[in-house]
């Protein structure tokens, strides 16, 4: 049943957006929060918010924290409306994570790599302990540095890929020709549709910019059985890349910034098959920001969802590209849940009224059958005396074709 | 003329620079050229792609804000376009950034906008870069694998 709309209410609509300012804004005697703090110091909570809103303007998204009174899936709408008020200008290059400049960079399959690990800044192996020194203010903490040999850092999947034992990632040949895809072709979810079966260009669109949450769960249901996945964090980094665009009316490529990603390869068994030898597959997680989280649970969907690809059955719902990609973005969940707070009062009286009528005519029905339910009533109770030995009432008139007492004769 | 091949590394120095580094650096010049506008600064999107695996089919990753400008100035008889393509959405900087790209193809600002707003950029770029690689290099991390039954 479709939303009917209502008006009026004007004066409380305004006076409830009143009001949600002054309390956002809480005690005049506590300084107000700048777009700067939020930026430096909820850093991550940006970072969220500029994936799940799939756009990257930090200043945006500090702004869009603030107002949304830190809530944050509020906040990725507000970018996404935002940014419908633009207009499309380029399509970059595609950014090449192997010339990362890393904060961090881990993984957990070689102890021993080209370029070492570096944990960068992280709470992974930090007590989940309430640090009551933060409570107090004006706390100092200097960043620990180290000499750097500053020597390349080759990705750690194309180690195994140089002797085979890794699925190749190569780019999409055009079938005709033998060109590499084109850029037209690239799926665009902000322009089409999503259409199943879909793409993997489709699908890890998709994901990076879906609800963290909705992928940690599925990405968990996979590793507790609902789903094949037996994966290794090949490799997770997070550094700046460079966005390249070439355009027309300048007719060279230029670099017009350095963003930060969080890049994951999850390595996976797979047994081969008789066109494949025995390999391992991967699944790919990347994200705008520091999103080490999402991005893991990105690359264990995105393997999932490549389950036909290797010939696998479909078990889980994180391996079912229909469950997961037509439920997977929270501005459009959140939108189709929350509507039921609106006014529904046509459409429910609709119901009130097929439900009132359905009761009447029930009741009609129950009195034309009444006599033959005690007839059948009173058969149950005679069953249950006879089986179970309990004192009920004899029954006036044992009916002789009782269906389910066929080896009990009547007791008068 | 002044040489081009190093136009792309100078915008990217220019578009990376924050703005307000840009502006003091630009300060100092003293009086510059005027300018007309071939193209008013406009804000728009642009969509960042990657590759499946990083090396693999393209894909969407997401977009992020973008201001780009033209200007012109005139050297002479002729006339220099400048362009600026920045990230995010700030007009100024967007300006700022074509101007100093027209003047570094004139002959006569090149050398003076070089050693005066792209090299400090530079370097103050290659600083932050070397402290967040120093950072960096100090969690550098050697796991032991234990020996079991032992």
């Amino acid at each position: 049943m479709s939303y009917v709309a209502v008006k009026g209410g004007a004066k409380a609509i305004a006076n409830s957006e009143a009001l949600l300012q002054a309390q956002r804004r809480g005690e005049q005697t506590v300084p107000e929060l700048s777009l700067e703090q939020i930026k430096q110091q909820m850093a991550l909570a940006v970072d969220r918010v500029i994936s799940e809103g799939s756009l990257y303007d930090r200043d945006l998204a500090a702004l869009a924290i603030k107002q949304s009174w830190g809530d944050l899936v509020e906040a990725a709408f507000l970018l996404r409306a935002y940014r419908t008020t633009l207009p499309r200008f380029y399509y970059s290059q595609p950014v090449d994570t192997g010339q990362m400049q890393l904060q961090r960079r881990i993984s957990s399959i070689f102890k021993d790599l080209p370029g070492g690990q570096q944990l960068g800044a992280s709470f992974d192996y930090i007590h989940r302990l309430l640090d009551f020194k933060l409570a107090a203010e004006d706390n100092q903490f200097p960043a620990p540095e180290s000499e750097t040999d500053n020597q390349p850092v080759p990705r750690v999947v194309d180690v195994l890929g140089k002797e085979g034992l890794i699925q190749a990632e190569n780019p999409i040949q055009q079938p005709n020709n033998g060109a590499t895809q084109s850029e037209e072709n690239v799926f665009d979810l902000t322009r089409q549709p999503q259409q199943l079966p879909a793409g993997r260009d489709a699908r890890l669109q998709n994901l990076a910019r879906a609800d963290e949450g909705f992928l940690l769960s599925l990405a968990y249901s996979s590793q507790r059985g609902y789903g094949n996945s037996h994966p290794f964090a090949g490799e997770i980094r997070v550094g700046q890349v460079e966005v390249v665009i070439c355009p027309e009316e300048l007719g060279f490529e230029v670099a017009i910034a350095s963003i930060t990603l969080t890049e994951v390869q999850m390595v996976n068994q797979f047994k081969g098959s008789s066109a494949i030898p025995p390999q391992f597959t991967r699944g790919y997680g990347l994200t705008f920001g520091y999103n080490e989280r999402k991005a893991m649970a990105m690359a264990l969907v995105d393997r999932c969802l490549r389950a036909e690809e290797f010939g696998e059955t479909v078990q889980g719902p994180a391996q079912d590209e229909e469950f997961v990609l037509s439920h997977s973005d929270n501005v459009a969940a959140q939108g189709f849940v929350q509507h039921l707070k609106l006014p529904h009062y046509i459409d429910f009286q609709a119901e009130l009224n097929l439900v009132r009528k359905l009761r009447q005519e029930y009741q009609q029905s129950n009195q034309a059958t009444q006599s033959t339910e005690v007839e059948i009533k009173q058969a149950e109770n005679f069953d249950s005396a006879n089986i179970e030995n309990n004192s009920v009432p004899t029954p006036i008139s044992p009916p002789l074709d009782h269906p389910t007492t066929p080896h009990h004769s009547p007791t008068p | 003329m002044v040489d081009l091949t190093a136009r792309p590394v100078w915008m990217a120095t220019l578009a990376q620079a924050e703005p307000t580094e840009l502006a003091e650096h630009l300060a100092t010049l003293g009086e510059l050229p005027d300018h007309t506008f071939l193209r008013s600064p406009e804000m728009g999107l642009t969509m960042v792609r990657g590759r499946a695996g990083g090396t693999g089919q393209v894909f969407n990753l997401g977009e992020m804000t973008l201001t780009r400008c033209v200007v012109q100035i005139e050297a002479g008889a002729e006339k220099i376009a400048g362009f600026g393509y920045v990230a995010g959405r700030d007009r100024v900087h967007a300006t700022q950034a074509a101007l100093c790209d027209a003047l570094m193809q004139h002959p006569a600002w090149y050398e003076t906008v070089q050693n005066t707003v792209i090299q400090p950029l530079q370097a103050s770029a290659e600083q932050q870069q070397t402290q967040q690689q120093r950072q960096t290099a100090a969690t550098q991390v050697n796991f032991f694998t234990m020996q079991r039954g032992e």
